[in-house]
């Protein structure tokens, strides 16, 4: 009888803890959808701001942080992918390797801000990049390459010995084995991962706040030297440098719902081609 | 003829081990592969001492031992997937065609286009059965449709498959039985045409029918190809092989015509592993 109360209890206060995460989620997502949704309107989505951002759109913003992702992506997927297959594939166990694996592990860890001070150090003074879209994407695949590198890594991992082993025996060498028989299964996991680095790159402020970001911009950026809008870093300003903070209340949630669904989207492609590749491939 | 061919390799004549087969209808062999006191090292840990003995053209040769025996990191040898480990080096050479496959000239890729190779488990890739044939051949640079059909075709019909699964050249491969997978990986073995064919306990994982589905194929095989098999089971070496290599811990023990080591064999060792004293 005790025992079986003893059981009750753990097992409640597990699934109460479950629980919480959910209400933690559900309570952002709905407070931001119930303010936000009345700031929602194709004016928001597809006009410039007014007035120092207390009236008209955000569209430079969507369109801004469009510009970076993407870049990004163009950026750190290539790198990450090569890299993870040059370790898991080509290097050997070495002290080197050893040593490479801890800083990608590291890299990892450095908070977003220190990714910010880096990148203006390297590309934007250093360098001569100046604040431009092009700065702000070399720190945010810098941030993300960990983050594409490791999950990379376990996707190439979990692709089965043999294959490769019978892919060798039948006379292909190492480029045929890996372009033929180990990236088509393990491209969905590479891409799982990778998406959701680029969801977070998507949604960071930090790291373009000295690097990309103009709070305001009067055109589309023409160039990756230009400066950009982006959502998250409109949203910052909005919420804490504006000085009409409290009447803007809405814009700043129409925005945060903006970024939030846009990075939601970019999870739910995640999703999707995994589930499609997985169709594609079962072993 | 034949044995004119055996004459004319007195590099290999003058190294023949006692041991090595000098059997009853030894005349009538060629020899495809020559191993010469082949030593092999996993880093420091030697785990082949001083192998030598001759594969014959177009019979098939059985390697038996117990577990950890060697015989399957032989076998690796004779293709050289054992490249593929990290820390493994060898002594020794192993001609095939009288050709030094470790040599610095040879080329991996035409090594292992002549040297084929099935695996204990099967290891079908996840693409259609039709892909899973024409792999090979594509990798050797055929492109022509037609052609790969006729190659899918002849492979699958050597592998004794062609039957069960003609209709269906299409759908995953992984679909099929375990017996059938391993057949598709004979077959797909067999597209790259090559002249011998390395079975590593082909039919260790099948069950009772499929492993003499698997045994029949490898005596049709035979015809045309020199087969070497590891095998864990006494039983199958004595039904499928003509020449049988007893190994153990890194040693060969004893090589002869099967018959011979199964009736009379010359070393103690291993009259006692194929009575199951040991092993």
């Amino acid at each position: 009888m005790k025992i079986k109360v003893q059981d009750l209890i753990i097992f409640g206060l597990i699934r109460l803890a479950t629980y919480f995460v959910v209400f933690i989620i559900a309570y952002i997502l709905l407070d931001i959808i119930v303010n936000g949704i009345g700031a929602i309107n194709w004016e928001f989505l597809t006009t410039f701001p007014r007035k120092g951002g207390s009236e008209g759109g955000i569209f430079p913003a969507i369109v801004g942080t469009l510009y970076l992702v993407l870049l990004t992506i163009a950026i750190a997927l290539p790198l990450g992918m090569a890299s993870a297959i040059y370790l898991n594939e080509y290097a050997k166990q070495t002290r080197f390797t050893h040593i490479v694996r801890l800083a990608i592990i590291t890299l990892a860890g450095v908070p977003s801000i220190v990714f910010g001070l880096f990148g203006l150090g390297i590309f934007v003074i250093f360098l001569k990049f100046g604040t431009s879209i092009l700065s702000g994407s070399l720190t945010l695949a810098c941030m993300i390459l960990p983050t594409i590198i490791v999950s990379s890594e376990e996707a190439l991992k979990s692709v089965p010995m043999q294959f490769r082993e019978a892919s060798y025996a039948l006379g292909a060498t190492k480029w045929q084995t890996i372009r033929k028989n180990v990236l088509p299964y393990a491209i969905p996991g590479m891409l799982t991962g990778s998406i959701l680095g680029i969801g977070r790159a998507a949604g960071e402020t930090a790291p373009i706040l000295f690097t990309a970001a103009a709070f305001f911009f009067p055109r589309l950026p023409g160039s990756v030297f230009d400066q950009v809008m982006a959502l998250p870093y409109h949203l910052y300003v909005l919420a804490t440098q504006h000085p009409g903070m409290d009447e803007v209340r809405p814009i700043q949630y129409g925005t945060a719902l903006v970024l939030i669904s846009l990075v939601l989207g970019i999870n739910i492609i995640a999703i999707f081609l995994r589930s499609y590749f997985i169709r594609k491939y079962k072993w | 003829m034949s044995s004119d061919t055996l004459n004319n390799e007195p590099a290999i004549k003058t190294h023949i081990n006692s041991d090595a087969g000098c059997g009853q209808d030894n005349t009538t062999n060629n020899t495809k592969i020559s191993v010469r006191d082949l030593n092999f090292f996993y880093g420091t840990r030697q785990v082949l001492f001083d192998i030598s003995l001759n594969i014959y053209d177009k019979k098939v040769t059985a390697f038996i031992g117990p577990s950890g025996c060697g015989k399957s990191t032989f076998l690796r040898t004779l293709n050289r997937m054992n490249d593929i480990i990290e820390g493994t080096r060898h002594n020794g050479e192993i001609l095939i065609d009288s050709k030094d496959i470790y040599g610095e000239k040879v080329n991996l890729v035409q090594l292992r286009k002549k040297v084929g190779m099935v695996f204990q488990r099967s290891n079908p890739f996840p693409k259609s059965i039709f892909e899973n044939v024409a792999y090979g051949p594509r990798i050797h640079g055929i492109k022509n449709k037609g052609e790969l059909e006729n190659i899918v075709e002849k492979s699958l019909k050597n592998a004794g498959l062609w039957a069960e699964v003609k209709d269906r050249l299409t759908s995953n491969a992984l679909a099929l039985s375990g017996g059938q997978q391993q057949r598709l990986c004979i077959a797909r073995a067999l597209a790259i045409d090559p002249e011998i064919l390395l079975m590593d306990e082909p039919a260790s994982a099948l069950d009772p029918k499929s492993t003499t589905r698997v045994e029949d194929l490898i005596s049709e095989l035979k015809e045309n190809y020199t087969i070497v098999i590891v095998t864990h089971s006494m039983q199958q070496a004595a039904r499928v092989s003509d020449y049988t290599a007893f190994f153990y811990e890194g040693d060969l023990v004893e090589f002869d015509v099967t018959k011979k080591i199964f009736t009379m064999p010359a070393k103690k060792q291993t009259e006692d592993y194929i009575t199951g004293r040991f092993g």
